[in-house]
């Protein structure tokens, strides 16, 4: 079948902003978006630019907004969407050129949450106990892969690019609520500031964006509760 | 071009498992970069499922000693056994130790970490399938690479994201920096550091149904053999016996670890012909051979009967909710089928690289079939062939490979920048690669010339001609056809001329290392004349001890490979004949 894709092209060393590019492609509707691109940037256009590694949705290299919601270009097939398929940067980032966009302050919010496990209790020659109840209170948010369809999908987060993001909340989570973690108060401090976990409306927009399928509302939402037990 | 200098003691290329598991060592104790084509959690160690071994019994009976034997049979007797011995010896620290870093491994009722079933892993050396691999769900990968990562972010180690390195640079035999291109500005970087460890992963890109990331096109492999460093083993390539129909995404064997099964068009479950005690969890290169063999009987599924079946429906569903939750979404989401209810349609797709840069036990790289050390320079993890894995390697010993060798190659490089003073490369070090994209640039495009028509021609070949069977004629039409690919490359064309996020050139250059990995592979492969492993040759089909106990070298020769041998390190186990 033939499928008419636009795609939201910038390329700063030649453009003064955005224009949409219109390409003809002969696809075949099990293809992913991801094969697409590839279509276009090998046999039309090379100087296409976007991110891409696994091509199978754990990398999380192809965020992108695809007819306007976020999604991961490698995990949606062509029967899925309609046509004509429009493919944009994800948004409140700076883009650097066509879907690349600069992920500097994504991974700067991330940092900001102590995303790593403290604990400076001697743990002995084997491993911690954790007993699967333990485990499973923090699963959904260890599928993270940092691909920023949430924070990106997020009409705060468009506002106030100060707002950490549902990404970093999520990546707080997954510590939070560890068994294993001591520092829940410290995490909590930093998610009642003013850029911190509050400033959630609760639009949802992060949970249908998650390509791994994350509750990612529902674990703001905890930890907003947990943030008013720390005082 | 813009050229930047900077000043380390050491450099890491690659920020997957190895690369960052060497970081962690390395950093505390010397001025350390850590340099990546991508973000560090977009590294493909992210993508590895279902486990990694170690013998710490927390199921049943285990001891590392029979995780060796497994690893040695497993590897056909290629394996170096001392290597062996350290891998298996130091799994069990290594998995404790990422799991005080906060690894959230799947637990036992009991609270300690959940071991399952993998391929070729045994308990009394053969007697049953072993309880060894350690996993999370089916994401241990990603679980590794996470916590590797947060363990660097808490260290504050220091990275370079989407910086490409292109060249090494090795004066009188010592080495002395990289040099790297910056992706989003096209600007070059001069890195001094007396130290460089290489851990870039594999290069699976070389065939047309693979497994790995479009990433994997053999960098540093390809930067140093292009530097006159032999590459070890390139003909044991590992094709995973099941990767989905077509688009080769990889189905973790833990689904058959669970219990799934392997079935022909007749529902046949034909793995209890090929390997009557282990069954459809018989190491990779003995199942792959099994499905390839059942599709050219005509057994295979499907209106070309060129698949089998790979069955998880007795599991029911919360087996599979919990232990193998993202495999199945991979299949609902690409194949539009239910696994729960309906058999997957899978075929054997080209998964990892047993050989790469050689290198001894503390990760040092070897220059020559002596054993001589190359000054300054390691490699760990996929790029490297220590060797462990001989000539198939067991799944699960990757991910352990990863760890336990990448935090000897941050060792080393401790060792050696505490023992040396540090070099300086001059302001003109970056000429040679400047020069190679100017002249990539200046070129007229032309889609003759063009990357994706070049490449795609490499992998198709290589799929047909030095796949899992392979023979002296298939592998002399694959020479010749690489030397016109080669020809056809010299005059290679991109037609971006941009400097902002150039990647048509980097897939120019990259295309370069997939070319040397395909000619070291199809050399090494014309050359060994027996079958072992995962190397299958329909004319020499039975294993010769006599002449083939050894490893290869492949040396760049002007356009050509030239092959050296090494004996195989033996120790506690005789080869033998390999049954499952």
């Amino acid at each position: 079948m033939n499928v008419k894709v636009n795609i939201l092209r910038y390329n700063p060393e030649t453009d003064r902003k955005g224009h949409w590019e219109e390409y003809i492609l002969e696809a075949d509707p099990d293809e992913r978006i991801l094969d697409l691109l590839h279509k276009v940037k090998w046999f039309d256009d090379g100087s296409l630019a976007f991110r891409r590694s696994c091509a199978h949705g754990v990398c999380g290299s192809d965020a992108m907004v695809v007819n306007g919601e976020n999604m991961l270009a490698c995990q949606v097939l062509v029967k899925e969407v309609s046509t004509p398929i429009k493919i944009e940067p994800i948004r409140g980032l700076p883009v650097i050129k066509d879907l690349v966009v600069n992920m500097d302050s994504f991974f700067d919010s991330y940092k900001k949450v102590m995303p790593y496990l403290v604990n400076d209790d001697e743990p002995g020659e084997r491993e911690r106990l954790q007993s699967p109840e333990d485990r499973d209170r923090f699963e959904d948010t260890t599928k993270c892969i940092l691909c920023a369809a949430c924070t990106t999908s997020c009409p705060v987060f468009w506002t106030a690019d100060t707002y950490v993001g549902p990404a970093a909340i999520v990546n707080a989570h997954r510590f939070v609520f560890d068994s294993r973690d001591n520092a829940s108060k410290q995490r909590l401090e930093i998610l009642k500031d003013v850029d911190g976990a509050f400033r959630c409306r609760t639009a949802f927009n992060c949970t249908s964006a998650c390509p791994r399928g994350i509750q990612v509302t529902k674990a703001i939402e905890d930890v907003k509760r947990e943030t008013l037990t720390i005082n | 071009m813009k050229v930047i200098k900077h000043s380390f003691d050491g450099v890491i290329v690659g920020a997957g498992g190895a690369g960052l598991r060497a970081a962690i060592e390395a950093a505390p104790h010397m001025k350390l970069a850590v340099i990546t084509k991508l973000y560090p959690t977009r590294s493909h160690t992210g993508a590895a499922q279902g486990g990694m071994s170690a013998a710490l019994a927390n199921v049943e009976e285990d001891n590392w000693n029979w995780h060796a034997f497994d690893t040695v049979k497993g590897s056909d007797y290629l394996a170096d056994q001392p290597a062996v011995d350290i891998l298996c010896k130091e799994a069990i620290d290594s998995v404790v130790e990422l799991e005080h870093w906060g690894l959230p491994f799947s637990r036992l009722e009991n609270g300690k970490i959940a071991q399952r079933r993998f391929g070729g892993h045994t308990v009394k050396e053969g007697e049953a399938p072993a309880f060894r691999a350690c996993y999370a769900a089916d994401r241990t990968g990603h679980m590794i690479l996470q916590t590797l990562y947060q363990k660097c972010v808490s260290m504050g180690v220091t990275f370079f994201d989407e910086f490409q390195v292109l060249d090494i640079k090795i004066d009188d035999g010592v080495c002395k920096g990289v040099i790297a291109y910056e992706i989003a500005t096209g600007d070059i970087h001069i890195f001094e550091a007396r130290a460089v460890t290489f851990a870039t992963g594999g290069f699976g890109k070389i065939y047309k149904v693979s497994s790995n990331a479009h990433s994997l096109t053999g960098d540093g492999p390809g930067i140093l053999y292009q530097k006159g460093i032999p590459l070890e083993d390139m003909e044991f390539y590992q094709f995973h016996p099941t990767g989905i129909y077509r688009l080769g995404i990889l189905l973790s064997e833990a689904a058959r670890g669970e219990g799934g099964i392997l079935r022909n068009k007749d529902g046949e479950r034909f793995m209890e012909r090929y390997a009557p005690s282990i069954k459809d969890l018989a190491p990779r290169d003995m199942v792959s051979r099994a499905i390839a063999t059942e599709i050219s009987e005509g057994n295979g599924a499907g209106p070309n009967n060129d698949f089998v079946y790979l069955d998880l429906t007795h599991l029911g569903a919360e087996t599979i909710k919990q232990k193998l939750p993202d495999i199945t979404d991979f299949v609902r989401t690409y194949v539009k089928i239910e696994p729960i209810n309906e058999p997957i349609p899978v075929q054997p797709t080209a998964h990892y690289a047993m050989g790469g840069i050689p290198t001894d036990v503390n990760a040092r790289v070897l220059s020559d079939v002596t054993g001589t050390v190359l000054p300054g320079v390691y490699s760990a993890g996929e790029s490297a062939c220590v060797s462990v894995h001989g000539a198939n390697r067991l799944g699960t010993n990757s991910l352990l490979d990863i760890v336990v060798f990448g935090k000897r190659a941050g060792q080393s490089m401790v060792d050696y920048v505490s023992s040396t003073k540090p070099m300086a490369l001059s302001d003109n070090a970056a000429e040679d690669l400047t020069n190679k994209i100017e002249n990539l640039m200046e070129k007229d495009h032309s889609l003759e010339f063009s990357v994706p028509r070049i490449r795609e021609e490499l992998q198709d070949t290589m799929e047909e001609n030095a796949k899992i069977f392979r023979s002296e004629e298939s592998l002399e039409k694959q020479t010749k056809i690489l030397s016109d690919l080669r020809d056809r490359y010299q005059n290679v064309t991109i037609s971006d001329k941009g400097k902002v996020f150039n990647t048509e050139l980097l897939e120019a250059i990259e295309l370069e290392y997939l070319l040397d990995m395909s000619d070291t592979t199809v050399a090494s492969a014309l050359h060994r004349k027996e079958s072992r492993g995962a190397h299958s040759r329909v004319d020499h089909v039975e294993r010769d001890d006599k002449n083939w106990l050894k490893h290869s070298f492949a040396f760049k020769n002007g356009d050509s490979v030239k092959l050296e041998y090494k004996d195989v390190e033996l120790g506690n186990y005789e080869p033998k004949e390999r049954k499952y």
